[in-house]
């Protein structure tokens, strides 16, 4: 780490004026993943401002139209098990919770879970190319060992994959991000914050430096009857997602009133396809109409050497855990395949 | 190497050592330390309290855990600074006088261990994961666990351990 300097701010002004002293200052919120870059020398601050002091955004509050809105600063884990979103946002707590750690999640914030930079093993050697770490030094995952890598909405610049499984959820319950800056408040749409790689896969989001996320609406409808999150990856727990499935569905018998599903571990952003949710509008529930939807979301989909079995992976999980999204009580801890 | 990894002079950055409180083990401890130090640095080189283990450094072992203001967390990935006027328990402070921690008794007993070094990583772990009370079964205690890793693989005596104190002395 270099030899950063460190403030605490405990008014949401003061905080704006310490960010703004340099280009280089950073927020700390959890410090789960910046701590960690930061160790590395992938990331150098030149000061460190904690905005735990902040005596707003560690709560979960329902707004006066049936919204939800989730402080930023509230750990992963306290929103997973905060009673309103186990009862009216079960996607959301079960996505949380097949997030990396325990410990990790009493430490990181909702607003951080959104921040966290890629796990890509060439961005974290320093020794490599990697145009996300180093624009223009060249993409080393393309050519490299990209077993874990993307398949949907890559470059010819940047393969890496976003590795949140709460923002896969937060991506099918279509939430809000709220924003704060110097300059005033700003709400982001779910699918407008995060970004593909593009010519430009240094940028992960569309969050500006001083902007900070204060919150996260998510709307009324929580699709608590009927969702499932699945999480595929090398070993049972505590790794990042192969693939995984977030669905959630409003049924009318077996007839499919709404249907949302997203991807996480496949691209740079959490996946959603429209054309597949509208395709199931109105059909029944069957493991051919989800396959149908699957091959839709999966349309484009492009491998490399090493994961190209993601794709048929990918088209199993959605078929598996939409079956699973009918009998949402079968799902096992860390998301796994149930029965 | 890429050239904007090369560190910048260390008088570029202008950080001072900040005066904090840490109140560990139910004894308040003043020191001072420089912004980047991390709460476990500072627990093993500062103070001297050595039964914190640093495994790899990066939030991947479970091995740094000690319990902050009563929640499990990860003492390589916290900054002391940011800590200032926390409570916190090590694995030096678990047991009441010469009397082990239920949990330190069953380790023992389940032979949870081989080289020690997880060991109080897992049990200050394992007394968070308690107080949750989340883990219904055996599964969601092997779930919220897996954060600590073994790499002696006692894991499963790790698991019979916990499970004991859990349910009282029954096993699965």
């Amino acid at each position: 780490m270099n030899n950063f300097d460190y403030g605490a701010a405990a008014e949401l002004k003061d905080a704006f004026i310490q960010v703004n002293e340099n280009a280089a200052n950073a927020f700390l919120a959890g410090g789960t993943n910046l701590i960690d870059l930061l160790k590395y020398n992938l990331v150098k601050a030149e000061k460190l401002v904690d905005i735990n002091p902040l005596p707003d955004y560690h709560g979960i509050e329902e707004t006066s139209d049936g919204k939800v809105r989730l402080g930023a600063l509230l750990t992963n884990a306290d929103t997973a098990y905060h009673p309103l979103i186990e009862t009216n946002y079960p996607l959301l707590s079960r996505a949380i919770l097949a997030g990396a750690s325990a410990q990790i999640r009493n430490m990181a914030t909702n607003g951080g879970n959104l921040l966290q930079r890629t796990r890509c093993y060439y961005f974290y050697d320093a020794n490599v190319p990697c145009n996300k770490r180093n624009p223009g030094s060249g993409c080393s995952a393309i050519p490299g060992y990209n077993r874990t890598m993307a398949i949907l909405g890559t470059s010819e610049y940047c393969i890496a994959v976003f590795p949140s499984d709460m923002c896969v959820a937060l991506a099918a319950l279509d939430a809000t991000v709220d924003v704060s800056s110097a300059e005033g408040n700003r709400s982001i749409a779910f699918a407008d914050f995060h970004r593909l790689p593009g010519n430009t896969p240094h940028l992960d989001n569309n969050l500006q430096h001083g902007e900070l996320i204060t919150g996260i609406t998510l709307p009324k409808k929580g699709f608590e009857k009927n969702y499932s999150y699945l999480k595929l990856r090398d070993r049972n727990s505590y790794a990042f997602a192969l693939v995984s499935v977030a669905t959630a569905l409003d049924l009318d018998g077996d007839r499919i009133k709404e249907a949302r599903i997203a991807l996480g571990g496949v691209a740079h952003r959490p996946w959603r396809v429209k054309e597949a949710e509208d395709l199931l509008q109105n059909q029944t529930a069957t493991r051919e109409n989800f396959a149908a939807a699957a091959d839709l979301i999966l349309k484009g989909a492009k491998g490399f050497e090493h994961n190209s079995f993601k794709i048929e992976l990918a088209k199993r999980a959605i078929i598996r855990n939409c079956m699973m999204a009918l009998h949402p009580e079968s799902q096992m801890p860390g998301a796994q395949p149930s029965a | 190497m890429n050239s904007e990894l090369d560190l910048k002079p260390a008088a570029v950055f202008t950080s001072k050592t900040r005066q904090i409180t840490l109140n560990i083990n139910g004894i308040s401890r003043g020191l001072e330390v420089l912004p980047y130090v991390t709460l476990l640095d500072a627990l093993r080189e500062y103070l001297d309290l050595t039964g914190t283990k640093k495994g790899c450094d990066h939030g991947q072992c479970g091995a740094c855990t000690v319990i902050c203001d009563d929640k499990r967390i990860l003492s390589c990935l916290s900054l002391a600074v940011a800590k200032d006027g926390a409570e916190i328990t090590t694995i030096e402070g678990v047991s009441t006088g010469n009397d082990l921690h239920p949990l330190q008794q069953a380790f023992i007993d389940h032979d949870a261990f081989q080289c020690g070094y997880c060991t109080p990583g897992q049990i200050c772990s394992a007394i968070g994961m308690l107080s949750e009370g989340k883990a219904k079964t055996r599964a969601d205690v092997k779930e919220l666990m897996s954060g600590n890793l073994c790499r002696c693989g006692a894991n499963m005596s790790i698991i019979d351990a916990i499970m004991e104190v859990k349910d009282g002395g029954g096993h699965e």
